[in-house]
């Protein structure tokens, strides 16, 4: 089945690894722009990786049939540096005309603070001015119910933001019904020990019905697996779901809501 | 609610799986209780391991949404106050 990977970290892959996800039936991925593993020093080093996020790796998956799109922004994990931030935050705009930007990510919380409660207020205002969409990064482990309570306070209270355009990531169990109930769409991240298994993503499917949600791998440079997406594929499969539900959950709704960003130019395989 | 299994069906298909990850619960408290023989948990640590008994509770409950039970369990509580303890203004 083509499947569609809203989320994976792709600069920190092999080239090996576009190909492993091409024979598995990834068609399209969208690569949020992500901490590095250690804090940047300057704009510059934003801009040569933003160039890489929009030159090098559509190039990169092209060689394997797959089409790469993704999102511009500066990690909350870095926000503690807030002139920074903001001198990134202003260098954006460079880059937003890029064929393949689908707008402003995966902006976030991380430790809750006051700092990157700031500059995610202010990559709001950055989206809302340029009319970009959003995909927003949840905290992790015992920070993330109350970081996505702040998250949806702050996105709910600007007016200016349309809720068909954000997309809020690493739903789980606790976190899943507040997110769509208020409209948002929510994305599960199949990280086995951090985030969510591939079979508690489908419990979450199963009671959800599908509707609005994306499941993505977030693989990147940690302990991370590619080719999770597949595994919920399976896991839907053996409990019997049916193909057009898997269809809906790992391509139609990846689909519907990329084509809310206006550079979403995207081929089907005929 | 698409569930298109029926009980019987995912007893059958879990209870392996299940019975392994509950003798890894059981093993690793032997394990912590072991080691506490010859030396204390310090605070955190003791903290930790009652966030894990009182997890083990909730699994026995009737409750339906015994995940979400977990989850709250294991998270720092929300404050609605938090953009007045942050100093954020509200837009």
């Amino acid at each position: 089945m083509d499947y569609i990977d809203p989320h994976i970290h792709m600069v920190s892959r092999t080239t090996d690894d576009y190909a492993t996800l091409a024979r598995m039936g990834c068609v399209a991925m969208s690569e949020p722009a992500f901490w590095a593993g250690y804090d940047r020093g300057s704009v510059d080093g934003f801009r040569d990786y933003f160039r890489q996020l929009t030159e090098t790796e559509p190039a990169r998956a092209a060689q394997y049939g797959i089409q790469h799109f993704t999102w511009l922004c500066i990690n909350a994990k870095e926000a503690e540096n807030v002139q920074l931030s903001r001198d990134v935050i202003a260098m954006i705009p460079e880059f937003l005309d890029k064929p393949n930007v689908l707008g402003i990510g995966e902006i976030g919380l991380n430790k809750n603070t006051k700092n990157e409660a700031t500059i995610f207020l202010e990559h709001l205002d950055l989206a809302a001015e340029h009319g970009q969409s959003i995909l927003i990064h949840t905290p992790h482990l015992e920070d993330k119910y109350q970081g996505t309570r702040m998250i949806l306070d702050m996105l709910c209270d600007d007016k200016r933001l349309d809720r068909d355009r954000i997309l809020v990531d690493h739903v789980e169990e606790h976190t899943i019904g507040e997110v769509l109930d208020r409209g948002f769409w929510g994305g599960m991240t199949l990280y086995p020990v951090t985030k969510c298994t591939p079979e508690r993503a489908v419990d979450m499917i199963e009671q959800t019905g599908g509707e609005r949600l994306l499941v993505n791998s977030a693989g990147d440079w940690g302990p991370s697996k590619p080719t999770a997406v597949p595994d919920l594929i399976f896991e839907m499969r053996r409990r019997g779901l049916s193909e057009s539900l898997i269809r809906k959950v790992v391509y139609d709704n990846p689909l519907e809501f990329f084509s809310k960003s206006k550079q979403f130019n995207f081929t089907p395989r005929g | 609610m698409t569930n298109v299994r029926n009980g019987d069906q995912i007893v059958a298909e879990s209870f392996l799986e299940v019975r392994a990850k509950l003798l890894e619960v059981a093993a690793t408290l032997d394990r912590i209780d072991r080691a506490c023989e010859t030396a204390p948990l310090d605070e955190p640590a003791k903290s930790k391991r009652e966030l894990l008994i009182e997890a083990t509770k909730i699994l026995l409950s009737d409750e339906p949404s015994r995940a979400e039970q977990l989850q709250q369990l294991f998270s720092r509580k929300y404050d609605t106050d938090w953009r007045q303890q942050l100093g954020i203004t509200e837009a």
